[in-house]
């Protein structure tokens, strides 16, 4: 068969709904938001609760009702699942949307230039919200944050490598311990902390000794993204290192890493995010000063979460005023870290 | 008949690290070691400062009620600490967690695998990574001023009408702060991790079985019922267990959403109960000497506590995801 | 002897291999015995299956090229051709399998007993159950029992029978597996070997009672001896349905087929060559890209 000459065919999707098929279910949707609003009208029923209930109970019937008389049972249940589940996503999905609305909305009143040049020194937290700021806790966490990378991206990456690269006879072990850190409850790496260094060693509540605390949840974090990140290094670059004679230390140095270089900073800035807005362990380790203090080494040091725990628990509208200021620059802090990691790591790496 | 020659015994291979390597080798096992130091010291010291606790209480610590430290006039100190009510209070608090977060995240990761189009899934996988970076503070807040006013009202509702299952049952109609709202925290909080670990199982469902499903006329629920869930129930069971030990340590998010008092209380409307963690932090600020000690003693049965469940999560998701069934 | 015959005596060592350069003659040989076997005056049952001006696309990238077939009912016909060139592709579109690509797109129409299966409005889920499919790799569901595997097409149809052991022991039997499970129904799918798992799958198919049947190379992962056997199930279930087989195996579209239709693609997207009778595909193909093909000098 010789080839002619055949017009252009367009693709198409015949299977994809057309706007004629989607339309009764809109309109069903519409009669059953018709129908949510008669029935509260009528009966005791009433709240946001009574019409978001009704509306999905109402909706979820019509739909798969009509899918039923259609098609027969099996598509009824069929329209019933998909129904459930994505009013299931839904409603994961609308916490987020609140928290976020709630923050900023509640935390914007509060901004101020000098929200970040002043600190509670002078200021109590009771007093109205243009007064004092919180440079003192940004900068407290600031020290947390460098000391924390400091203590635990040495450890997490080489732990890391430790599982991937050398792949020794404990592997499986450490493996499996390096799990059970991460559900390590940050209460208890807090307590810890007190109950190890600050009782027993001349480092009393301060900055490093925060630092220590945190470190004990941002390793296991590390160390997970660090290791599915060296774990995507092909084998074939660590043999070809090895078939130039390199020794290993070389070839993990010079050819691994490199090569793993966006991924490990993405697992540094998971965990940076995973410890930014710790709360507990910092309550028991760092004092929450409202001073500025410069050194991380000695005395009572801020933080943002801790900041925020403050006015949160004092209680007065001014207070809260402040925690929730306080709140949205964390907020903040963090979500620049998210973006971060995903503009590093792409979409494959977990947060946590 | 030529007789085969018996294969000769392997060769012992070996070969002599060079320094540079054998250093190499030496740091990282030591730093991977270290992970494990540190697990077995926090065990330990926990234990050892609250071992005086233990020693005095006995069994008493994990069953007692009350928690109290008496002085009397002439300077004696009577202490009875004991986390029972808190350890049956966290057990309350995460099971509601459960019963209402794991649901609501096997749906959405039902819905994000097998219903979603691209640009929704997109977004939504963005907004539940989101979820789990948001600090638990923030919860706490968000919690208290924003949740719990809706949780008390479906609470009063609750209680009107099905008062008759005693599990909602309450002495008075008090339900400000009380375990069924900080479980409705801590669902929120448990979502992210256990909607993941499901998304990870459903994802790797064999692909040969669904469109054997498919090629048989399932429909898609069909589907799923038929291949998805046998394949991938003892994951999300994993997932749950993860969500479950989070649960168990969760502190600042539940502290401000609940009324720790130190009696069981298992009617989850009515607002009086606690968790270890929340009790540890609410104590804390007080505390003196043995109290202390005390609070150090609770921690170390948090940390147990945590730890086994997550070992045994892990366990079973690991386990799941290795034999693909 | 006559050929086919023989070939169902030998022992699996000594089977041909798919890589042998069998002669086109040899092979058409086998085609003509093959024809020669069947009863005279059988009346064809089953339903007629067409595709008419078939194109598919993988997003931007056109996978497939006009392609119009006719399957008559009651017969088998073989859809051979070397690996890419779009057979696969093709038999998906006909039970609209090929949709569940996101990124998968298509033009043409396919008629079953007239009624495009394409058209709007039509239950896809409907469709399935008349035009069945079993694939390369034997996909039994594990947690079930295998008796339960064959029922469960019904089962997911939502589909009310009176006697469910008759109608297995009948699908078992017509997929060659009943002497073997007959005392074990009750055991798991998994433990079967890959020949029998397989048949199982076929059995599965049946239960439905599709009007056609589309197997996607059912043999390719299967020892000699099995594919021996369900090759004897295809000669037998093709009385009562159409069959369509996708096969790298030339010998076995020579063995099992009434029809054989050759797709090749020259780098652009697959089309199909030449369809004819098995023998004539064999013996005297009228494209020289056909007669290459089978004569062993690529692919």
């Amino acid at each position: 068969m010789t080839t002619t000459n055949i017009a252009p065919v367009a693709p198409t999707k015949p299977w994809a709904p057309t706007p004629a098929e989607v339309l009764p279910s809109i309109l069903l949707l519409i009669g059953a938001a018709v129908a949510t609003y008669v029935i509260v009208a009528i009966t005791p029923m009433k709240g946001k609760l009574a019409y978001a209930f009704l509306f999905f109970v109402l909706g979820t019937a019509f739909i798969a009702g009509r899918n039923g008389l259609l098609r027969g049972r099996s598509a009824l249940v069929d329209s019933l699942a998909s129904s459930i589940a994505f009013t299931g996503a839904a409603l994961v999905f609308l916490p987020v949307v609140s928290i976020l609305w709630t923050t900023v909305s509640n935390g914007v009143k509060g901004l101020h230039w000098t929200l970040f040049t002043e600190t509670m020194f002078t200021a109590s937290f009771s007093d109205p919200i243009s007064k004092g700021g919180l440079l003192h806790a940004l900068v407290g966490t600031l020290y947390l944050i460098f000391i924390s990378m400091v203590i635990s991206v040495p450890m997490g990456v080489l732990t890391a490598l430790y599982l991937t690269e050398i792949k020794g006879p404990g592997s499986g072990f450490i493996q499996f311990v390096v799990q059970a850190m991460s559900g390590v409850p940050s209460v208890v790496a807090g307590l810890f902390i007190f109950a190890s260094l600050i009782i027993a060693t001349p480092i009393k509540a301060s900055a490093i000794a925060g630092a220590f605390a945190l470190s004990i949840l941002m390793i296991p974090t590390v160390t997970r993204t660090s290791q599915e990140v060296l774990l995507l290094v092909p084998n074939d670059l660590r043999e070809a290192g090895q078939a130039l004679g390199a020794t290993q230390w070389k070839t993990v140095a010079t050819i691994v890493v490199p090569a793993a270089r966006n991924g490990l900073l993405t697992a540094v800035i998971l965990g940076v995010a995973r410890i930014a807005g710790e709360t507990a362990p910092l309550l028991f380790t760092i004092g929450g000063s409202d001073n500025l203090n410069w050194n991380p080494f000695k005395n009572y040091q801020g933080a943002l979460p801790v900041y925020v725990w403050k006015g949160l628990l004092l209680g007065t509208p001014e207070s809260i005023q402040r925690a929730w200021t306080g709140i949205l620059v964390l907020l903040v802090l963090v979500l620049v870290l998210f973006v971060l990691a995903r503009v590093f790591g792409g979409r494959r790496i977990k947060t946590k | 008949m030529i007789e085969k020659p018996s294969a000769p015994a392997p060769r012992e291979i070996t070969t002599k690290p060079r320094l540079s390597d054998r250093i190499f080798r030496g740091t990282v096992t030591g730093f991977g070691m270290l992970s494990l130091v540190i697990l077995t010291l926090i065990g330990l010291f926990l234990a050892l400062r609250g071992f005086q606790t233990f020693r005095h209480e006995g069994f008493h610590f994990l069953t007692g009620v009350k928690w109290e430290s008496v002085t009397s006039e002439s300077g004696v100190i009577t202490n009875n600490f004991g986390v029972g009510a808190m350890l049956i209070g966290t057990v309350l608090i995460a099971t509601v967690a459960l019963v209402v977060g794991v649901p609501l995240s096997v749906l959405c990761a039902l819905y994000l695998t097998f219903y979603a189009p691209e640009r929704i899934k997109k977004i939504m996988v963005s907004v539940v990574d989101l979820m789990a970076a948001f600090p638990s503070i923030l919860y706490g807040l968000w919690g208290f001023f924003v949740l719990m006013p809706m949780v008390q009202y479906w609470a009063g509702l609750l209680f009107k009408y099905l008062r008759w299952i005693p599990v909602f049952n309450a002495p008075q109609p008090f339900f400000e702060r009380s375990p069924f709202v900080a479980g409705m925290v801590l669902a929120i909080m448990i979502i992210p991790i256990v909607t993941s670990v499901s998304r990870e199982i459903f994802a790797q469902t064999p692909l040969d079985r669904i469109q054997a499903a498919y090629a048989l006329g399932a429909t898609r629920w069909g589907m799923i019922k038929t291949v998805v869930f046998p394949f991938g129930s003892s994951g999300v069971v994993g997932g749950a267990m993860l969500g479950l030990g989070r649960a168990f340590g969760e502190t600042v998010a539940v502290f401000t959403v609940l009324n720790i008092v130190f009696k069981v209380n298992l009617h989850i409307l009515y607002g009086s109960g606690g968790n270890v963690a929340s009790m540890i932090i609410l104590k804390w600020g007080e505390a003196v000497g043995d109290e202390t000690k005390a609070l150090l003693a609770a921690g170390f049965i948090l940390f147990v506590l945590t730890l086994l469940v997550n070992m045994a999560a892990n366990t079973i998701v690991k386990r799941t995801m290795k034999s693909g069934k | 002897m006559s050929p086919v015959e023989d070939m169902n005596n030998e022992t699996p060592g000594e089977y041909m291999s798919i890589d042998s350069k069998v002669s086109s003659s040899a092979l058409a040989d086998v085609a003509n015995a093959r024809s020669a076997a069947r009863e005279p005056g059988r009346a064809p049952m089953g339903s007629g299956l067409e595709a008419r001006g078939i194109h598919a696309w993988f997003g931007k990238h056109h996978a497939l090229e006009n392609v119009s077939l006719d399957f008559a009912s009651g017969t088998v016909t073989a859809l051979i051709g070397p690996s890419g060139c779009g057979k696969s592709t093709f038999i998906r579109t006909l039970n609209r399998m090929h949709e569940f690509i996101p990124s998968a797109a298509m033009a043409g129409e396919v008629l079953l007993d007239g009624k495009d299966i394409y058209a709007k409005g039509t239950d896809v889920t409907k469709i399935r159950l008349q035009i069945g499919m079993v694939f390369q790799k034997p996909n039994p569901f594990p947690s079930m029992t295998i008796g339960e595997n064959v029922l469960s097409g019904l089962k997911l149809a939502q589909l009310k029978v009176d006697n469910k052991e008759d109608l297995m022991q009948e699908c078992l039997e017509r997929a060659g597996l009943w002497n073997e499970v007959k005392d074990r129904l009750g055991a798991h799918a998994g433990g079967l070997s890959g020949g029998q798992q397989q048949r199982l799958c076929i059995a599965r198919s049946l239960a439905v009672k599709p009007k056609v049947l589309l197997m996607d190379e059912p043999c390719s992962a299967l020892d000699p001896g099995s594919t021996l056997r369900i090759e004897d199930t295809i000669g037998q279930l093709a009385q009562s349905m159409t069959i369509i087989i996708v096969t790298h195996n030339m010998q076995q579209a020579a063995r099992v087929s009434d029809y054989t239709a050759f797709f090749l693609s020259d780098g652009g997207p697959g089309s199909m060559i030449e369809v004819g009778p098995t023998n004539e595909i064999f013996s005297r193909p009228r494209d020289q890209r056909t007669e290459n093909y089978v004569s062993g000098r690529f692919g």
